[in-house]
Parts: structure tokens; sequence; C-alpha cells
């Protein structure tokens, strides 16, 4: 999941960094993630792993790293199969 | 944005009963505004033909200490809040849009130093010199090679122990020979990636600065945005803590925002004035009968209304978005509505920019050659000049293209549906 997270990252967010080069726990927003950018992370998310983020998930912590973004695909993917 | 002004002219907790007495008196800075306005329209003919700075405006401005109506009280300034200098902004607009626009791109600087300057000791002390030397604060955020985009610098700030140096070549500065200050824009290491920003108050005695062009434009003549080779010094210090990207994102975007649209809709309301006054005088000269220009008279004033009631929306879509940050972290913030505001400004900004010009085309239709011709009680022509700016600071097609994607995360709220 981390690596399609990282294709994402590479495709839509135009940060100043390779996502290859980040840690998954590096903070996004320091590597030039902008909240424009973030708009288009959301939608390429819910395209790739067939989820919808809710309204309540939306913040800023939920892609300030590429650990919260996989921690939040996989509750919704859970919260999906249950 | 800050504390209400307090009216010294307020009962203090009188027993009295409220009724009859609640009238308050004007405010008196609205009254210094409205002096300031007249001294600025009485120039501002010479400030546009003349493309200089308004300095009889200026000096009216420094005198009402007008500049400093923002700043904290705590720090020596009236503490007016953002709805307030709207309103002051609007009524400069009505006598010179060039002085108003001036003096709304002054307080954007000072929200910015407010807001996220405000815990640290040196621009506190800074604001209590701007109040005392009604200092005048401008910005330099463009920048050569990266043009209009704000959001990434080329230049960087050399850090050598506790001082700095910043070498910037900024195509505009407006009205940067007249600054005592301006807040420059720079990548925050040489090292660091051109999102990477910080925004440095430099201190005109510590700037050089080397004009680079001339200012011959369209309108706003008397902002005198001309090009320089920017090269300051001073204390690390003097770079605001916060990230250059969130500043812009909470104040310096919302803020311009809404004082640009206060000013434009000042410089449409005195164009509507000259309408009515025009076709007052049209229905005087021949009595009992409604002048042909009526129905456009209508459209001008309707649309006006449109735009102050617009105005007053985003100033509190403002206000709230403001006490939503006091109260929350950041981080938690839901972004539905952090979006919701972004692009709620943009709006605002592309909105009352076109409709301005559009007010302004119809008052001219009303007041034909008489509007057309310079210096006639129905004078127009520096109006639409200076309203033609309105789209392109800041082009709205690129604000439209940025409004699109934010829309983009905004989900109607569907029945049974989280």
């Amino acid at each position: 999941m981390k690596t399609a997270l990282r294709r994402i990252l590479s495709e839509s967010a135009r940060l100043d960094v390779s996502p290859d080069s980040l840690a998954d726990d590096a903070d996004l927003y320091a590597a030039g993630l902008s909240s424009l950018a973030t708009v288009h992370l959301m939608l390429a998310i819910e395209d790739e792993f067939g989820v919808e983020i809710p309204d309540r998930m939306l913040t800023r912590r939920l892609f300030s790293s590429i650990d919260s973004m996989a921690a939040a695909v996989t509750e919704l993917q859970q919260a999906k199969a249950a | 944005m800050n504390a209400p002004l307090l009216d010294p002219a307020a009962p203090a907790a009188s027993p009295a009963p409220a009724a009859l007495t609640a009238i308050e008196p004007e405010p008196g800075w609205r009254a210094a505004a409205q002096r300031c306005a007249a001294v600025a329209a009485q120039f501002a003919d010479a400030v546009d033909s003349e493309a200089r700075f308004p300095v009889e405006a200026f000096a009216a401005l420094k005198h009402e200490r007008l500049l400093s109506a923002m700043v904290p009280t705590a720090c020596g300034g009236a503490g007016l809040s953002l709805a307030d200098v709207g309103a002051i902004c609007e009524t400069l607009a009505q006598g010179c849009a060039s002085t108003a626009m001036i003096y709304a791109m002054h307080q954007i600087q000072v929200a910015c130093i407010d807001e996220h300057g405000g815990a640290s000791p040196w621009h506190r002390q800074l604001l209590a010199q701007l109040s005392e030397h009604q200092w005048l604060f401008a910005s330099a955020t463009s920048e050569e090679t990266i043009g209009g985009n704000m959001r990434t610098s080329a230049c960087a700030v050399e850090l050598d122990g506790a001082r700095f140096r910043i070498e910037k070549l900024a195509p505009t500065i407006s009205y940067g020979a007249h600054a005592d200050a301006i807040l420059v824009t720079a990548r925050r290491t040489a090292e660091s990636a051109a999102a990477d920003q910080v925004l440095i108050v430099a201190l005109r005695e510590k700037t050089l600065l080397e004009h680079r062009g001339v200012w011959d434009s369209m309108g706003m003549r008397g902002t005198c945005s001309e090009g320089f080779r920017l090269v300051a010094t001073g204390l690390a210090e003097q770079i605001l803590p916060t990230p250059f990207a969130d500043i812009a994102d909470q104040t310096m975007l919302p803020v311009s925002h809404t004082l640009w649209a206060s000013v434009w809709t000042g410089v449409a309301a005195d164009a509507v004035n000259r309408a009515k006054a025009f076709f007052r005088a049209q229905a005087r000269s021949k009595p009992g009968s409604v002048p042909p220009a009526g129905m456009r008279l209508a459209q001008a004033v309707g649309l006006l209304q449109m735009m102050q009631a617009r105005l007053q929306v985003a100033l509190d879509a403002a206000r709230a978005a403001h006490a939503a940050r006091l109260n929350e972290s950041q981080a938690d913030a839901p972004l539905a509505a952090m979006l919701g505001f972004a692009s709620d400004m943009n709006t605002l900004k592309t909105s009352i920019s076109s409709t301005a010009l559009d007010v302004v085309q119809e008052v001219l239709m009303i007041c034909g050659m008489a509007g057309y011709k310079n210096g006639t009680p129905y004078s127009v022509g520096r109006h639409l000049r200076d309203l033609y700016s309105a789209p392109l600071m800041i082009n709205n097609d690129r604000i439209a293209q940025n409004t699109a994607s934010l829309l983009l995360a905004q989900r109607p709220a569907a029945p049974g549906r989280a």
C-alpha cells in the first residue's frame, strides 16, 4: 500500500522532493505539500483504493505522512469489508 | 481580527436605562477616515496624472494615526477589526483608489505581523514603533524568474550567526520607495525547496533598494509599483516564526482579498454617486420625465448592493475562520471547512473585481460624454482605469482555476451518507 501511496504522491502532490526519498513518517507539509495538493491527493487515494474518505477524517493530520494516510486507508477498507 | 475598538464615548456600565441612549455616536476613526478621503479626493487627479505617491493623503492618514488602526491597543494602535479596516479602505477608495490600495496593502502586512509575530518580542516592538512613528509597510513577494506565484521563491535567506542577508530581484514592490519596512519572502535557507519560504521584515535603514523599472501604468498609478533590486540585512529575529505557507493561507490571502474587495467596492460606490448626481441633474432639467438612463442606474445600484452584501458575508466568514483557528489545533481542523473558506475568499476576489468594473461601465453609459471626459464632476475614466487592475492583481483566471480544484473537495451532503 505504501508503494501505491508513494506513486500517488509523485503523481498528484507536486512535492519539492521525490516521494521515494521520504520516510514513512516524514512530514509531508514540510516537504512542500500544499492545501491545494491535498485535494488531488484525496481524490487519487479514493480512486486507487476504492474508498470514500468521510469529512470527519479529512484533516490536515490525515495527509501529514505516508503512515497516517496508510492507517486511514486501512481503517476505511476494514470498515467497508465488515 | 483583533479586539474591537473601545469607544471612549460609550457609557461605562451605566445604570441608566438603555432606551433612547443606545444610539452610539459615530466612532472617531470613521470621521477620521472621511477627513483623509477628502484630502485624497482633492489630490487624486494629480496623483493619477503624475503617477506619484499620494503624499498629501498619507500625511493626513499619519496625522489621524490611521496607519496603526489595526495594531493591537497593547502596541499603541487602535485595535480595529478587519471589518472596521475594510470600512476605512472603502471610504478612502471613494476619494482615491491608489491611496486606498496602498492603505489596504499596508494593513495586510500589519495583519501578518500581528497574527504570526505576536509572540515575538522583536515584532511586538516593531508594531509599537509603527504606532509611534506611523510607519508604512510594503511587501516584496513577487520575484523575477518566478512570475506571479508568490508561493515559491528563488532567493534565500543567508544566515550568518544572528544576522541575515537577502537579495531579491522584485519586479514590483508597490510604494517600495516610500515604505519604512518591507516584508520579503525568501527560501528558508540556500538548501531549502522553492516552496519552503519564510517572511522577513526588512527595515528601511538596513535595506538597499535599486530601481529596476518605472511604474507607468493604465491605472492605480499612485501605487508606484516599481521594480527593485532589494538587498536587506538585519537580525535573525526579524524572520517571522510561522512558515510563509501558513501565513499566506491563514492571513495574507484572506486579509488581502477582503481589503482589496473593500477598495474596489469603494471605487464603484464613488462612481455610482457620480451617476446619481448626473441623473438628478438630468431629471431636474426635464421635470416630469425620468431620463432614459434610469434603468441603468437602478441596475448599477443593485449590483453595488450585491457587492456590499458579498463583502459582508466574507468578513463574517473571515471572523469565523479566525475564531475557529484560535479554538482548535490546526492538524485536526476539518479540511473541508478550511478549503471551503479558501474558495469563499477566492470567489469574493473574482466576483467583486469583475462586478466593480460592470458597475462603472453602467455609470459611464449613464453619464455619457460627461463621464468620458476628464475633469467633470461626472468623470469616471480614472475609476475605470484603476479598476482594470482588479481582475489582474493575482489574475482572476489563475484564481478561478484554483477555486475549481478547491471545489473538488466539497462534497454535497447527501442523505444517508457519512
